[in-house]
């Protein structure tokens, strides 16, 4: 297409020239400034900003359970309103408030899983924050929750892993199960890799810890590699009912073959119509 | 076949049907001489109703049983020795497995139809049980195992037992990780067993557990002895069926000494037939929709690995709840270890079951002294402690199995399995009591309403003002048939004591079993409503009319009564 | 006894009114309705026999790894065609049988349940006469000795099943032996203290389940290796030192709170891991026994009797866990000699 000055020329009191040059100028300045401007804070001031906002927003939220400092505020007893943070570690914090569980609604046996009440940012910082108290679990990279990487044989030792550190909570597809006085082991299927992997390294409440030492971040991988295998396979033969084992498989023989069947029968010694007549 | 007595009578071999089954039957006749047994039994008449058929259910989900076992046996392999899994069930690549564990995964991922087949084959023996659990429910409480049908009745407790001893065996043939645990569990059932135990536990795994022979050793129980017994067993329950014929409920037109039907041929041996196509036809629909315990998300039996939510199949929850609930007793005598907290539920319980089901029809005759022989139903609400006794049982069983499930129902319901736990120790002695008081009661009120129908009439909802101003709502009589229906059940014995020393003072032979028989006997009977005497009836019908003794009108949109005795609405 | 025959039968106070009047059915009277019917029947058939034909095609033409709302699409077919069609074919008799076949209801009388008099009669004589003849009346020394040798019949039934399996054995040991390695199963990495943390839980094996032979085989596989493993898996916890409550002479079990426990059930036999970090108790799936593993194992709820079994640990030169001797309490479900063999273990220590 051939560009005519001289028709540019021609528009340049047109009612649009203006704005337009005015768009130009902006575009152009911030151009020249994000292509020559000093570079972002360091890191380092990065994080202190980041804990700095952490330990206002833990000030607000949490302080009133787990102390001004984290410390902990035990009971009289000898139990807790909130144990000591120090030394649980990014990931610990990443884990609780990123699957809703913190902040306790109220108080009960097992903080359940809940909405989040923060965003993604906030929890960062508040990570950080707990972080700089003192040394504990950072939040897990992708050598933990990259699970497409896992080839099979991994997933096969990832399902060898999971059926004999994991099943006996949690169920052969991690469904969950029942533990003493009003605890539980949660369903695990919809949980993010990196939550799976947060909860492995802490050990969240009831739950035991695993240390990198015991089952390694690659092992770990490969055992959230098989959870999720088994979610995205197929229910092949049909509605699982929760995948809660016989229990169910009771409850469909019953109502749905009993019953049904009773229905047939019901049916068959039925009088059906009659007439008046003949 | 009816004949008009128009036209000529012919006799049956010379009309065409009778000359194309001629050729056939006289065949057959010649070298088997059936006619004279298939002459009583062609036309056999059966009674109709829907509570009969429960039995039925039974029967057809073990044809198809032998149908789907028989397709799984070309395949399935019954061996424990180790091999590695390269299938197409990724997650187990390379994993050491059994050859059973490894034949189940190809029948359910490589060979086609084999999971439908799978599914079809549990579904069944889940029906299987079930339906036997159903009819032997129905014929307790309907009293059809007084005489003369006791031995059928002891014939249909071993079908029962031996049924749910054939679906243990067949569900832990996979050898996978949630029927290796319950064979576990049945590993320490046998060691409890005082005295023998680890001997038997030896001989039966050939070794220790888990050993090499289990798996080879259910199966030839699965698919050879427990079939050949119960198909014997089936079969003298049916020859026993056909002899006695079916017992059926009172009504219009039956009598303890009659059968009133439809014929073998066609009517029943159509219903019949066509019932065992919908059973088939079920089974094979739910293994389309629902799926059963699925072994390749278990993994293969590993005695280090364990999922929550273990529990055997329902029919063995009534025990696994038991064990649940059992107190922790344990004692050493003699240098012995008696393991009462596994022995006494695990063993003790289903002996309990099997035990007083076996004996009930003896005990209750010897409470009734009942001898005569009993072709009618009863309602359960005429026998108002034997309807109590056995929903008390029931309760019992019931908080047996819902123990079973105590993790599930923590899981569920978020409650404490601990509590849940204390609530069904308790129960399972309460529970039945407080059943059984209701119950009884629930029945003797029943009775009273039936009793208030048959002498007063139902209620019309037709409302009539006297002359003085006060409203009552006019009865009609119940017709005929329903009142007769509703009196067709045995009188009250009288409970008088016989006297326990005769005239020169001696005292009467049987001493105390003749005192608690008859203290059983009151209790058996108390309370239960007589039906009402003749004069009772009559004196009812005069005052059945209106208040100036008219006979009750009926408009004319009145439509009758339905068979209970309920007014019809257009 | 029998004053119910007495009662019975007298005063009966509504009359049998017999069998009432046949009503029809509209197929009955109507060829119409019949025929109408008669189709609907024959019409079931026809898809009952189109739907067995297409469990053939679903056969042929889909894959093995297609999916039909979730579920295998193989199965679902499979399943929905060939139920479909049996329903379909039960469904059709049976209405058959409802609708058209003749449904007058028939009387057949019940014959008594016993013979006749004569009958009886005739075959006790025959028993008697059976039995006279025999003699047995008369020869008890036939008769006796016949029921020894019956009795002693069953001797060879018995015995032949001797070989069932071997006498019991080896319920007192497991693997475990002195300087043996605890370690993390599945993977057969040994275990350092610090590898645990306060609240860490690991599901171990002894280091005997991951060795090979000379050849390079494994010492133990199959069965063998199952039946170990029935008896020597361990879980290895770690507690702050402070909560826990040692028995006498268990003082120096653990190393630094990291105490290890048999993984068997004393019940029946489960492997148990439900553990709480917290409370310290070990929950088993199965029929919930609980544990307390800061007080030797002591049972705190459930039907489990005996304790969990503690192995008593140590560390090797280069600092792993070891084992310093076998369990000195037995392993797993009692059993009646169990009180018996303790005692010997307990001497032998």
């Amino acid at each position: 297409m051939r560009f005519s000055v001289r028709k540019l020329s021609t528009r340049r009191r047109h009612r649009f020239a203006g704005p337009l040059v005015l768009l130009l100028g902006l575009v152009l300045a911030g151009g020249v400034y994000a292509a020559l401007a000093p570079s972002p804070a360091t890191a380092e001031q990065d994080t202190a900003r980041e804990v700095e906002a952490g330990r206002q927003l833990f000030e607000i939220g949490c302080a009133s359970c787990h102390g001004l400092n984290a410390e902990g505020i035990e009971t009289q007893r000898g139990g807790n309103f909130g144990p000591s943070l120090i030394g649980v570690g990014a990931a610990a914090v990443d884990f609780q408030v990123g699957t809703g569980r913190m902040p306790m609604a109220q108080t009960a046996p097992q903080a359940p899983r809940k909405k989040v009440a923060y965003d993604a940012e906030e929890i960062k910082q508040l990570a950080a924050f707990v972080a700089s108290l003192g040394p504990g679990p950072a939040i897990p990279g992708d050598d933990y929750t990259d699970i497409d990487s896992a080839s099979i044989e991994d997933v096969r030792e990832g399902g060898e892993i999971f059926r004999t550190n994991c099943t006996a909570c949690h169920n052969s597809v991690g469904a969950g199960g029942a533990m003493p006085n009003g605890k539980f082991a949660p369903d695990i299927r919809d949980v993010s890799p990196k939550h799976i992997a947060e909860a492995m390294i802490t050990g969240p409440q009831q739950m035991p810890g695993f240390s990198d030492d015991i089952i390694t971040p690659e092992e770990k991988r490969n055992v959230i590699a098989y959870v999720k295998t088994l979610k995205d396979s197929p229910s092949y033969g049909g509605l699982g009912g929760g995948s809660l084992g016989p229990v169910v498989d009771g409850v469909f023989a019953w109502f749905i073959g009993i019953g049904g069947l009773v229905v047939v029968a019901v049916w068959i010694g039925a009088h059906g119509t009659r007439v008046k007549k003949k | 076949m009816s004949t008009s007595t128009d036209t000529e009578y012919t006799p049956i071999e010379n009309t065409p049907a009778g000359r194309k089954l001629g050729g056939p039957v006289g065949w057959l006749d010649d070298r088997l001489g059936l006619a004279g047994a298939a002459k009583k039994n062609l036309r056999k008449v059966f009674p109709e109703h829907w509570s009969f058929m429960l039995g039925e259910i039974a029967l057809w989900s073990f044809v198809v049983l032998l149908i789907s076992g028989v397709f799984l046996t070309l395949w399935f392999q019954p061996s424990m020795s180790e091999v590695e899994y390269h299938g197409p069930y990724t997650p187990l690549n390379g994993l050491e497995m059994s050859q059973a564990y490894q034949s189940t995964l190809k029948i359910s991922f490589e060979i086609r139809g084999g999971l439908l087949i799978r599914q079809v084959h549990h579904w069944a023996a889940a029906l299987f049980v079930a339906a036997m659990l159903a009819h032997m429910l129905r014929v307790f409480f309907t009293g059809a195992y007084r005489k003369p049908r006791e031995i059928n009745w002891l014939i249909g407790v071993g079908l029962l037992s031996m049924g749910m001893v054939e679906g243990f065996a067949g569900y832990s043939l996979p050898d996978d990780l949630l029927s290796g645990t319950g064979l576990r569990f049945v590993d320490g059932l046998i060691r409890s067993i005082p005295i023998v135990g680890s001997y038997i536990e030896f001989f039966l795994f050939g070794g220790e557990f888990p050993g090499n022979e289990i798996i080879p050793r259910l199966y030839m129980a699965h698919i050879l002895l427990l079939p050949a017994l119960l198909l014997g067993l089936i079969g003298a329950h049916m020859l026993l069926l056909v002899y006695h014929k079916h017992t059926q409920w009172p009504g219009p037109g039956r009598t303890n000494d009659n059968v009133v039907g439809y014929p073998m041929l066609p009517v029943y041996a159509a219903k019949a037939g066509g019932f065992f196509f919908v059973v088939f036809g079920f089974t094979a629909l739910m293994g389309a929709f629902l799926q059963i315990n699925p072994v390749w998300a278990y993994g293969p039996y590993n005695p280090s690995e364990v999922t929550a939510g273990s529990q055997p199949d329902w029919y063995m929850g009534f025990s696994e709840g038991l064990v649940r609930i059992m107190p922790n007793w344990e004692s050493t005598f003699f240098g012995l270890t008696w393991s009462w907290n596994v022995f006494i539920p695990g063993v003790g319980g289903l002996g309990l079951i099997f035990t007083s089901l076996a004996l009930w029809p003896f005990i209750e005759r010897w409470i009734t002294g009942d001898q005569r022989e009993h072709h009618l139903l009863e309602r359960p609400r005429n026998a108002p402690t034997r309807t109590a006794l056995g929903v008390a049982a029931m309760t019992a069983y019931g908080v047996g199995w819902a123990a079973g499930g105590n993790d599930i129902i923590a899981t569920k319901f978020h409650s404490d399995i601990f509590t849940i736990t204390w609530i069904f120790r308790f129960g399972f002695f309460i529970f039945p009591v407080i059943a059984f008081i209701v119950t009884r009661r629930i029945c003797i009120g029943l009775q009273r309403a039936d009793a208030n129908r048959i002498l007063h009439g139902y209620e019309t909802g037709v409302l009539e003002r006297s002359p003085e101003g006060g409203y009552s709502e006019r009865h009609a009589p119940l017709p005929v048939t329903t009142q007769y229906t509703l009196t067709a059940h045995d009188r009250l014995p009288a409970l008088e004591a016989p006297p326990e020393t005769d005239a020169n003072g001696v005292a009467a032979p049987g001493g105390r079993k003749a005192k608690l028989r008859q203290r059983l006997r009151e209790f058996y009977f108390a309370n239960a409503l007589d039906k009402p005497t003749t004069h009772d009836v009559e004196h009812a019908l005069e005052h059945l009319g209106d208040h100036d003794g008219h006979p009750v009108e009926l408009g004319d949109d009145f439509q009758g009564v339905s068979e209970a005795g309920i007014p019809r609405v257009h | 006894m029998s004053d119910l025959e007495v009662r019975s039968g007298h005063d009966e106070p509504i009359p049998n009114p017999g069998l009432q009047e046949h009503q029809y059915r509209p197929q009955d009277v109507d060829p119409k309705q019949a025929r109408r019917t008669e189709r609907q029947i024959s019409a079931m058939f026809l898809v009952a026999a189109v739907l067995f034909v297409g469990f053939c095609a679903v056969y042929v033409f889909v894959d093995a790894d297609e999916t039909f709302l979730g579920w295998s699409a193989q199965n679902f077919g499979f399943g929905f065609t060939l139920g479909g069609a049996l329903l379909l074919i039960g469904i059709g008799i049976i209405q058959w049988a409802k609708k058209l076949m003749g449904d007058h209801e028939i009387v057949e009388m019940r014959h008594s349940a016993a013979s006749s008099a004569e009958d009886r009669t005739a075959v006790l004589a025959d028993i008697n006469a059976g039995l006279d003849e025999s003699g047995i009346g008369r020869r008890p020394m036939i008769v006796r000795s016949l029921g020894v040798a019956l009795g002693a019949l069953g001797l060879p039934a018995l015995f032949v099943l001797r070989d069932m399996g071997p006498l019991p054995y080896g319920h007192r040991n497991t693997v475990w032996k002195k300087g043996m390695r605890v370690v993390v199963d599945v993977t057969g990495e040994p275990i350092k203290p610090s590898d645990l943390r306060v609240g860490d839980l690991v599901n171990a094996e002894p280091a005997a389940f991951f060795e090979t032979d000379d050849e390079g085989k494994p010492l133990f596989h199959g069965t063998e290796l199952l039946q170990a493993k029935s008896k020597a898996a361990v879980i290895v916890v770690r507690m702050r030192p402070e909560s826990i409550r040692p028995a006498k002479g268990r003082e120096n079990w653990g190393i630094d709170g990291i105490l290890a426990y048999s993984k068997i059930c004393t019940h029946v036999g489960c492997p148990i891991s439900l553990w709480e970090q917290q409370t310290h108790h070990l929950l088993c799936p199965c029929h919930q026994s609980t544990f307390d593993l800061a007080d030797n194992g002591k049972v705190v709820f459930g039907p489990a009797h005996r304790p969990l079994p503690q192995l008593p640990l140590a560390l090797d030169s280069e600092g792993y866990l070891i084992a310093t001797r076998d369990f000195p309490e037995i392993v797993a479900p009692s059993y009646p000699r169990l009180a018996h063999d303790q005692k010997k273990l307990d001497e032998q220590a």
